[in-house]
C-alpha cells in the first residue's frame, strides 16, 4: 500500500470531496453532507492507517473496514477509487443500473467492500464479529478491524447490543469511529434523540474513548495509533466533523443530509473545494 | 429405492425424541468435521441444545446474551472472517425479532450465516402464543439466497445440520421443543433440496414438512382403513423446493394436501400453491394455523385442538376428497 504524508493525505481528502460532488451530481440522488464530512477520516484510513493492498482486495493479512452507515458510501467509493481499487472514471456510474457502485454498498458487487449495509445499526456488530474471530479464533493480533458509524445511527438498539458485546469480550483489535456531525434527517441529533454524554456512555460499556477533530488528519492518525496500542478494550474515536465540510453552502445544514447538488450547485461546490476556502494553509495543498 | 422408514413408525411403541436434540448432536458432529464451524447463542444454550457443541468446543462457542439482532450481525462478521456461524434462539425471537438484520447482513450480503429457530409451532405448549412461532417459514422463504429446512425428526435434524454446515449459504433450520416420533432411520437419505416419498398411494398426495410428516403417515393409515389410498411425501427442504418430486407425485394422484405447524398464509402450503398454480393446477387443501395465534395448553392437547394430529387430519382430508374432483391432464 501507498502511505502518504499528512499534507498529501489532506490533498487526497480534497480530491475525494471533489469526486463526491461529481458523482452525486451525476447520480442525481444520494447523500452529500455525511460523505463530505468523512473525507479526512477515509483518506487517513486508506492512505496511512490501514494495512491494505488495493490491487489484492482479499489479501489475507489485510486490515478490514466495515461501513455501518451505508448511505455515506460515496466517500468510501471515492476513496477506494483514489486508492486504486477501481478506476476513478467508474465513480460516475454511482446509483445507475448495472453499476457496481450501488446506492448503498453491496459486498458482492465490488471487490474491497467487506459488508453490505444501509439499514442502520448493524455495522458495529459485523465488525465486532470479525474482530472476535481475529482475537479468539485465529489468534492473530496483527490485523485490525475499523468501522465507521454515523451519530444518528446510535439511536439504533443494535449498536448498543454490539457495544456491550465488544466490551464484554474486550475486542482490542476493533477500532470504531463515530462521525459526530450532530445531524440526522429530521434535524439535529440532540433534538431528534439526544446522545450526550456520549463519551461516558461508551466508557460505561467498557470502551476506550478518544475525542478528536475529525478533520485534523494528524489527530485521526494519532487516535488510531493509540487504539492499536490499547490491548484490553475496544476503542471508539468520537470524531467531531462538520457535515458538508469543504462546501460553504452545505456546511452545518442538515437539509443536505440526503440531497445531491444539482449541476449549478455542483459547480459552486467544486469551486469551493478548488480554492479550499482558505482552510488548508500549507504549501502545495491548493490545486 | 423406497425410503427406509422406522419399522416401529405405526406402532404405539415408536420412539420419541425432540427434533432439537438431533440438531445438538449434528452441530457437534459438524464442529468435529470442520474447525471453521462456530456457534453463537442468545442465552438459550441448553434449550436450543447448543451445550453439546459448547462443551466440546468452548473456544468456538460465543454467548451474546439476550440480543438477537446482535446475534446474527456478529455472525455475519464471523462469516466474513471465514467462519461458519450457527446462531440459535427460539424461532419467535430469531428470526422473529431480527428479520431485517438477517435480510441485509446474511442474505443480501450472501454470507453463510445459519439461523437456528428452536421451539417453532404450537407444540411449544404452555408458554403460549408469544413463544409459539408460526410465521418463520414465510419470513425466511421470501429471502433470496436463503435455504429453509424443517427436519421431520431428530435423526433427520442431525443430518440436516451437518449438510447445512457445508452448504456455503445463509440457511434457516426450524426446530421444535417437544418430543416427536422418529419416522426415519440412520440409513434414510437426506439431501438439501430433496423431498422423499414415505408411503405410496394413488388418490391424494399428502405433503408434510417438519414433524407433521409423521402425522401424515398416521393420517394415511387411517384413510387406508376407509378405502382411500394416500401418498405421503416428506418435504424437509421448503426452499429450494423439490419441484420435480412433488409434481411427479401430484401427476399420479391428482389431489394435494399440504400440512405444516405454521400459519396457513405464506408458508409451506403457500410454496406448494405457487408451484402447482404455475406448473400443474391441481386441487389443493392446505392444513396449517388458520390466520390466528396459538394459546397455552399441553403440547399434545394443542396439536389436537388445532387439527394437526393424524386423527384430526384424516376426517378433514376424507371429506375434502369426497367433494373434490381429481385433476386430469387437459382439464
Amino acid at each position: 500500500m501507498v502511505t502518504l504524508t499528512i499534507p498529501q493525505i489532506e490533498q487526497k481528502a480534497n480530491d475525494i470531496r471533489r469526486d463526491i460532488i461529481r458523482m452525486l451530481a451525476a447520480a442525481g440522488s444520494g447523500h452529500s453532507a455525511g460523505p463530505l464530512g468523512l473525507a479526512d477520516i477515509f483518506a487517513a484510513l486508506y492512505f496511512n492507517v490501514m494495512n491494505i493492498r488495493p490491487e489484492e482486495p482479499e489479501w489475507s493479512d489485510r486490515d478490514v473496514f466495515f461501513l455501518s452507515n451505508g448511505h455515506c458510501v460515496p466517500v468510501q467509493y471515492a476513496t477506494m477509487a483514489e486508492a486504486g481499487y477501481f478506476p476513478v472514471d467508474e465513480l460516475t456510474t454511482l446509483r445507475k443500473l448495472g453499476s457496481r457502485l450501488q446506492g448503498h454498498p453491496e459486498r458482492e458487487k465490488l471487490p474491497g467492500l467487506e459488508n453490505t449495509s444501509g439499514p442502520l445499526g448493524s455495522g458495529l456488530s459485523q465488525a465486532a464479529g470479525y474482530a472476535y474471530s481475529l482475537q479468539y479464533l485465529d489468534e492473530n493480533p496483527h490485523r485490525f478491524v475499523y468501522v465507521v458509524m454515523g451519530d444518528g445511527e446510535l439511536n439504533e438498539g443494535n449498536i448498543w447490543e454490539a457495544a456491550m458485546f465488544a466490551g464484554k469480550y474486550k475486542l482490542s483489535q476493533l477500532v470504531a469511529f463515530v462521525d459526530r456531525n450532530n445531524i440526522q434527517i429530521d434535524g439535529t441529533t440532540e433534538d431528534v434523540m439526544p446522545l450526550e454524554g456520549l463519551k461516558s456512555k461508551w466508557e460505561s460499556f467498557g470502551w476506550h474513548v478518544v475525542e478528536i477533530d475529525g478533520h485534523n488528519v494528524t489527530s485521526i492518525i494519532d487516535a488510531t495509533s493509540q487504539a492499536r496500542a490499547i490491548t484490553n478494550r475496544p476503542t471508539v474515536i468520537i470524531a467531531h466533523t462538520i457535515p458538508g465540510k469543504g462546501v460553504d453552502f452545505m456546511e452545518y445544514n442538515y437539509k443536505w443530509h440526503g440531497m445531491p447538488p444539482n449541476a449549478e450547485q455542483a459547480k459552486e461546490a467544486l469551486e469551493d473545494l478548488r480554492t479550499l476556502g482558505g482552510q488548508i494553509t500549507h504549501e502545495g495543498a491548493g490545486v | 429405492m423406497s425410503y427406509p422408514l422406522n419399522p416401529d413408525v405405526y406402532s404405539d411403541d415408536v420412539k420419541y425424541e425432540p427434533i432439537r436434540a438431533g440438531f445438538g448432536r449434528g452441530l457437534k458432529a459438524a464442529g468435529e468435521a470442520n474447525e471453521n464451524v462456530v456457534a453463537l447463542c442468545a442465552d438459550l444454550t441448553e434449550s436450543t441444545q447448543m451445550h453439546l457443541f459448547r462443551d466440546a468446543f468452548p473456544k468456538r462457542f460465543i454467548e451474546v446474551g439476550i440480543a438477537e439482532q446482535n446475534l446474527v450481525t456478529v455472525a455475519s462478521g464471523l462469516a466474513r472472517a471465514g467462519k461458519i456461524p450457527f446462531t440459535s434462539s427460539y424461532a419467535a425471537f430469531s428470526p422473529g425479532r431480527n428479520w431485517e438484520q438477517i435480510r441485509t447482513t446474511a442474505t443480501l450480503n450472501n454470507q453463510p450465516v445459519k439461523i437456528v429457530g428452536s421451539h417453532a409451532g404450537v407444540s411449544v405448549g404452555p408458554d403460549g402464543a408469544t413463544h409459539q412461532m408460526l410465521e418463520d417459514i414465510a419470513l425466511m422463504r421470501v429471502l433470496p439466497n436463503m435455504v429453509v429446512v424443517a427436519p421431520g425428526d431428530s435423526i433427520e435434524a442431525e443430518k440436516a445440520t451437518r449438510a447445512i454446515a457445508e452448504n456455503g449459504k445463509p440457511s434457516y433450520i426450524r426446530l421444535a421443543r417437544e418430543k416427536t416420533p422418529i419416522f426415519s432411520t440412520d440409513e434414510s437419505p437426506f439431501v438439501i433440496g430433496r423431498a422423499y416419498t414415505l408411503r405410496e398411494g394413488s388418490d391424494v398426495t399428502l405433503l408434510g414438512t417438519g414433524a407433521l410428516s409423521y402425522e401424515l403417515l398416521i393420517t394415511a393409515k387411517l384413510l387406508e382403513e376407509q378405502g382411500i389410498s394416500a401418498e405421503v411425501v416428506h418435504v424437509p427442504t421448503i426452499k429450494p423446493l423439490d419441484r420435480e418430486a412433488i409434481l411427479q407425485s401430484v401427476r399420479k394422484t391428482g389431489r394435494v394436501v399440504s400440512a405444516e405447524e405454521a400459519q396457513i398464509a405464506g408458508g409451506f402450503g403457500g410454496a406448494i400453491a405457487e408451484l402447482l398454480s404455475e406448473e400443474l393446477p391441481t386441487p389443493l387443501k392446505r392444513i396449517g394455523m388458520l390466520d390466528r395465534f396459538g394459546e397455552s395448553g399441553a403440547p399434545a392437547e394443542l396439536m389436537d385442538h388445532f387439527g394437526f394430529s393424524g386423527k384430526k387430519m384424516a376426517p378433514q382430508i376424507k371429506s375434502w376428497i369426497e367433494k373434490t374432483a381429481k385433476y386430469h391432464q387437459g382439464f
